[in-house]
């Protein structure tokens, strides 16, 4: 299905981002993570891409510094000569209500999850314009788009990502690059494992399929985005919720 | 050698925008004349970059705006 194709995954060490890595792995592609500083878990999630048949390669990267994106993008380029699918999915969380938000609080997470989408999407624009095609997959939340009390800067963040995926597609569209996001809903992860109990309770009750998500089922959406097959769809936002959020 | 660089920018623009080169000549406006929009005016920039062998800065970029100002700024950079 991905066959040939190279793919970077940011946040690719754990959680949803190494479900991503790895399912397009074993969907073909050749695959680059970005990591913020867990070296351990970013090798095992390289050697998943490796047990899959497939190249892989770990940077530790800041996705909220310029420089740094530059510089692994370009060793990106120098290892495996082109990218035709960019995963942005690094993503941290700060969560307070606004009230008690610290404004570095805001900061990070701002310049992390939405400033990181900006400046690693603008680094492949490049490469994929000359390619003539291109995959930018972003990863968004459902929080993003219904609003959730004690993540201010979080939903602001993912609200954002949205919004830069609408222009990004149209910017982008008449050189073969579509640019689509991904609002997953609960999904169970280390992010949400820290949850107390009475709130995941109250959240499955909103989920109309009855379950939480897995980090597979996000990775399948992306998987479907990157392939040939999702062509004529751009600049859009795909819930991966189980129904929790119709808008 | 002016030559030269003109109409290897000239080739780049013909194929790029697919305009009549006789439309191609120095005093022609990239975007007024040529009818490339900004995001092929970003393209065309990745292809001298390419062609000439030399990275143009966008600040560089944004300045220029005739076919001549292209041949005189790879000249130039060429030197």
């Amino acid at each position: 299905m991905l066959a040939g194709k190279v793919a970077v995954v940011t946040g690719g060490s754990r959680g949803i981002g190494r479900a991503i890595a790895v399912t397009l792995a074993q969907a073909g592609a050749d695959v680059a993570i970005f990591y913020a500083g867990n070296r351990q878990a970013a090798e095992e999630t390289v050697g998943q891409i490796q047990a899959a048949g497939r190249k892989a390669l770990a940077l530790q990267v800041d996705v909220s510094n310029s420089e740094q994106v530059d510089a692994a993008f370009k060793e990106v380029l120098a290892a495996f000569d082109r990218i035709d699918i960019l995963v942005n999915n690094a993503g941290i969380t700060r969560d307070n209500l606004l009230m008690r938000m610290k404004e570095e609080d805001w900061d990070q997470v701002i310049n992390t999850n939405l400033k990181g989408v900006f400046l690693c999407t603008k680094a492949v624009t490049r490469p994929m314009m000359k390619q003539r095609k291109g995959r930018i997959i972003n990863i968004s939340s459902v929080v993003g788009v219904a609003g959730n009390p004690g993540q201010a800067n979080y939903v602001a963040a993912k609200a954002g990502v949205i919004g830069l995926t609408k222009t990004t597609a149209k910017e982008l569209a008449s050189r073969g690059i579509t640019v689509n996001a991904i609002a997953p809903g609960f999904i169970e992860t280390d992010m949400t494992a820290v949850l107390p109990e009475d709130l995941k309770r109250q959240m499955l009750d909103q989920i109309p399929l009855g379950r939480f998500g897995s980090v597979e089922d996000v990775a399948e959406a992306v998987k479907f985005l990157a392939s040939d097959a999702a062509g004529y769809i751009t600049g859009q936002t795909i819930h991966v919720d189980g129904g929790m959020v119709t808008a | 050698m002016a030559e030269n660089t003109f109409e290897r920018v000239k080739k780049i623009i013909v194929e790029h925008l697919d305009v009549d080169p006789a439309e191609v000549t120095l005093e022609a406006s990239v975007k007024d004349d040529l009818g490339a929009d900004s995001l092929d005016v970003v393209d065309l920039i990745m292809q001298f970059e390419d062609e000439f062998g030399l990275e143009i800065s966008d600040e560089e970029a944004e300045k220029i705006s005739t076919v001549g100002d292209i041949v005189s700024y790879i000249e130039q950079k060429q030197q």
